[in-house]
């Protein structure tokens, strides 16, 4: 499986902390609760799934998934 | 709230009888059942209008209800409730009723004490309050649970929270009844509702400035703008009555629909019980299939929705609730699946006005549902009572009748 990265666009994110949820290895949430991609945003392997599920689930559409 | 004493006062709207060019959320057989009205409307266009509440539009799809959500240049978060008055704008509720420039402090101001890790602090209280209200009932063999549960986990919570007596709940009920439901048809009760509301507050206010205390009022008060200014007494008291009135039909209407479901489906409440693990899921499904809160806007420049023209001079009715039906953007967008996994639903809105207490809500709604499954496992609606639903700008259960242990 291709390494995944994830981020979170501070433009969009509303706060709704659904990824923190579902993911929560994956995202941090600040002081407001927004929600920040975890380190650099590389998905460690085994979490490549939730990555997925926080980005589809995201009623903003703030979190984009790439393929590296 | 089905206060049949207050609602013989009410004017009565005509029956709609075209609910594409006529629509009136307020209609007991919108109330009764909004869904199959829902898909008509959207059938015939993404957006309709009605002459009623002085010329009012409905988005009836996902995309148009996030098309207006995100555009705050046209349409203005001032008026958030669709009524048949438009009374001049007195008391403002910040940050629901900001548009920005003066949204986004007012809402930084409120977030931190509502994010997940500070619900994680109150959720043992919560669910304590749960387990002393089923004390109440559980030997009864069944109980009204919107009466006996659903309201009171919300108030306690909320009255819990802002460090004021969770006793005085009668009262906090009975303001919100004025300004969500009689008040959409009477300023008199609207205007009355505000007034009571806010000399209640006044009264907390005054008692912190003398001796501040950690709870939430004290923290508003203490809080300091971006600019380094202090919050006006004015902009706390509408955050507080934002936040009493945002905190307690909206998730007692949350958790009494949930409880209806599984005490219709008992495939859904065993599936449940046997497998806990599925709760998250389920919780943000029962909010899709049965989100509680329509909020509204007030359209202030001409602009196009979806490539419907709107007017500038009339209110729209901003159903989440119905873009969570939306079949173009959740598959069996009519069934309750409780593991769903793609579920983007907007019963929070969707843009800068994100409901500040999403947090609390998923909380008290977990709590409350893992609860009672614990207690009572099995439940069903007594086929001798009647589920009434409230009516307008939130929806949810205000009586719900259900059995369990013997009489199960």
């Amino acid at each position: 499986m291709a390494k995944l990265r994830i981020r979170v666009d501070q433009d969009k994110c509303q706060g709704h902390a659904r990824c923190k949820s579902l993911a929560p290895e994956l995202f941090e949430l600040d002081e407001y609760g927004n929600a920040h991609e975890a380190g650099d945003g590389s998905v460690p392997e085994g979490l490549e799934d939730k990555a997925w599920l926080a980005q589809t689930n995201c009623p903003e559409i703030a979190i984009e998934v790439t393929e590296e | 709230m089905s206060d049949s004493a207050s609602a013989r006062f009410l004017p009565e709207h005509p029956p709609v009888k075209d609910w594409i060019h006529d629509f009136d959320h307020t209609d007991p057989v919108w109330t009764e059942d909004p869904f199959p009205i829902w898909e008509e409307l959207r059938a015939a266009s993404p957006v309709v209008h009605t002459n009623r509440f002085l010329g009012c539009y409905m988005p009836t799809t996902y995309q148009a209800v996030k098309e207006i959500a995100y555009d705050t240049e046209h349409f203005s978060s001032r008026r958030v409730i669709v009524r048949d008055v438009r009374p001049e704008i007195t008391a403002r509720a910040p940050p629901i009723t900001s548009d920005p420039p003066e949204h986004k402090p007012a809402k930084q101001v409120l977030l931190p004490p509502f994010t997940p890790d500070a619900m994680k602090k109150l959720e043992p209280r919560v669910r304590a309050i749960c387990n002393e209200l089923i004390d109440e009932f559980i030997d009864d063999g069944g109980c009204d649970a919107a009466a006996r549960y659903t309201k009171n986990v919300p108030v306690r919570a909320i009255a819990h929270m802002l460090g004021i007596p969770e006793q005085d709940g009668d009262l906090f009920i009975k303001w919100i009844h004025g300004i969500l439901e009689l008040g959409i048809k009477s300023e008199d009760a609207l205007m009355n509702a505000v007034r009571e509301m806010t000399g209640y507050f006044m009264v907390h206010l005054e008692e912190r400035k003398k001796a501040p205390g950690d709870d939430l009022i004290s923290k508003l008060m203490q809080a300091k703008l971006p600019n380094g200014a202090p919050l006006s007494d004015e902009h706390v008291l509408g955050s507080l009555r934002l936040l009493l009135i945002a905190g307690i039909d909206t998730t007692w209407s949350a958790i009494g629909s949930s409880l209806w479901h599984l005490a219709r489906t008992p495939a859904d409440r065993e599936r449940l019980v046997a497998e806990p693990e599925l709760m998250p899921s389920a919780i943000e499904e029962f909010l899709r299939a049965f989100s509680p809160v329509t909020m509204a806007r007030e359209v202030m420049k001409e602009t196009t929705v979806s490539g419907c023209p709107v007017k500038s001079g009339n209110m729209v009715l901003l159903s989440f609730p119905a873009a969570n039906r939306d079949p173009a953007m959740f598959p069996d967008a009519d069934k309750v699946v409780i593991d769903r996994k793609e579920n983007r639903h907007a019963a929070f809105g969707l843009g800068i006005h994100r409901c500040v207490g999403s947090n609390l809500a998923r909380m008290e709604m977990t709590v409350a549902i893992e609860e009672w499954l614990k207690r009572i496992p099995d439940f069903r609606l007594d086929p001798a009572g009647k589920v009434t639903w409230s009516e307008g700008t939130v929806r949810g259960p205000r009586q719900l009748p259900v059995l369990f242990g013997k009489k199960a």
